[in-house]
C-alpha cells in the first residue's frame, strides 16, 4: 500500500499518524511540504529513520528541490523520485491513500 | 492502467492542483489513461473561466482544459460543491435564475456519484489537496 503524504510535519502530524498506521512493507510517499521530512537533518529525522526498517520512504524530487534543498541534503536511506517514478510508485502499490 | 484522480483544493491555494496536473501528465506520458478527473470541495474552482492569472504563471484552469481535449479525460465538477461556490453552467444558471455562467471548457457538472463510479471502474483513485 501507497501511503501519501503532502503537509509540513511542522504543521500537521499526518506522517507521523501515516508512518504509525502503516503496516510494514508500505511505502511512503513525500510530496508538496512534507518534503521537509526528507531533510538530513531535522527534529523529526529520526521518526523517519524509525519508519525506513519496515517500510519504504520515498521523496518527490521536484518538491524537494523547489524547497531549496539539493539531492544531497536527503535523509539516508530515503529515495528521490520525479514524477513519473510517483506514477510507478501507485502502480506498484494495491492501494493508495492520501493522509492529507 | 486506468487511474482516477479526486482533487478537493483550489487553485493558487497550496499545490495540490498542480501536483495533481504534473501525476496525471505523467501518467499519460507512461501510457496509462486518466479515466476522470473529480473537483470536490474548494477543488471545483478550478473549473471557472473568470481566472486571469498573469501571462508569465501557469493557467491552471487553461491547462486542464488543454489536457481534456488533447486527451479526452473526463473532468466533472461536483455539483452541490460547484453551485454553493458560484460555479455554474448554463443548464445550471437557468435553473437557478443567474445572469451568467462560468464553467470553462472540458469541465462537465455532475454528482458524486461519479466519483464511486470512478473508484470502480479505475485501478486507482489517487487524492490530492487538504
Amino acid at each position: 500500500m501507497l501511503h501519501i503524504v503532502n503537509k509540513s510535519p511542522f504543521e500537521k502530524n499526518s506522517l507521523e499518524q501515516a508512518i504509525s498506521n502503516s503496516k510494514d512493507g508500505s511505502a511512503i510517499l513525500l510530496i508538496e511540504d512534507a518534503v521537509y521530512a526528507a531533510k538530513s537533518s531535522s527534529s523529526v529525522a529520526e521518526m523517519v529513520k524509525g519508519a525506513l526498517g519496515q517500510k519504504t520512504v520515498h521523496v518527490l524530487g521536484p518538491d524537494f528541490n523547489a524547497r531549496g534543498f539539493a539531492d544531497e541534503d536527503v535523509l539516508e536511506g530515503v529515495t528521490i523520485v520525479d514524477y513519473s517514478g510517483f506514477v510507478d510508485l501507485v502502480e506498484n502499490n494495491g492501494t493508495v491513500q492520501s493522509w492529507v | 492502467m486506468k487511474f482516477g484522480i479526486l482533487i478537493n483544493e483550489g487553485p493558487y491555494q497550496h499545490q495540490s492542483s498542480d501536483s495533481a496536473y504534473q501525476f496525471a501528465k505523467a501518467s499519460i506520458e507512461k501510457g496509462h489513461t486518466i479515466f476522470r478527473v473529480f473537483f470536490y470541495h474548494d477543488g471545483v474552482n478550478n473549473a471557472t473561466n473568470l481566472t486571469a492569472p498573469p501571462t508569465d504563471d501557469r493557467n491552471v484552469t487553461l491547462r486542464w482544459t488543454e489536457l481534456a481535449q488533447e486527451h479526452d479525460v473526463d473532468l466533472v465538477v461536483c455539483i452541490a460543491a460547484a453551485l454553493r461556490r458560484g460555479i455554474l453552467d448554463e443548464s445550471e444558471a437557468k435553473r437557478q435564475n443567474k445572469a451568467n455562467f462560468n464553467l470553462a471548457d472540458g469541465f462537465r457538472i455532475s454528482g458524486l456519484g461519479q466519483l464511486i463510479e470512478a473508484g470502480i471502474q479505475c485501478d486507482r483513485v489517487v487524492v490530492f489537496g487538504d
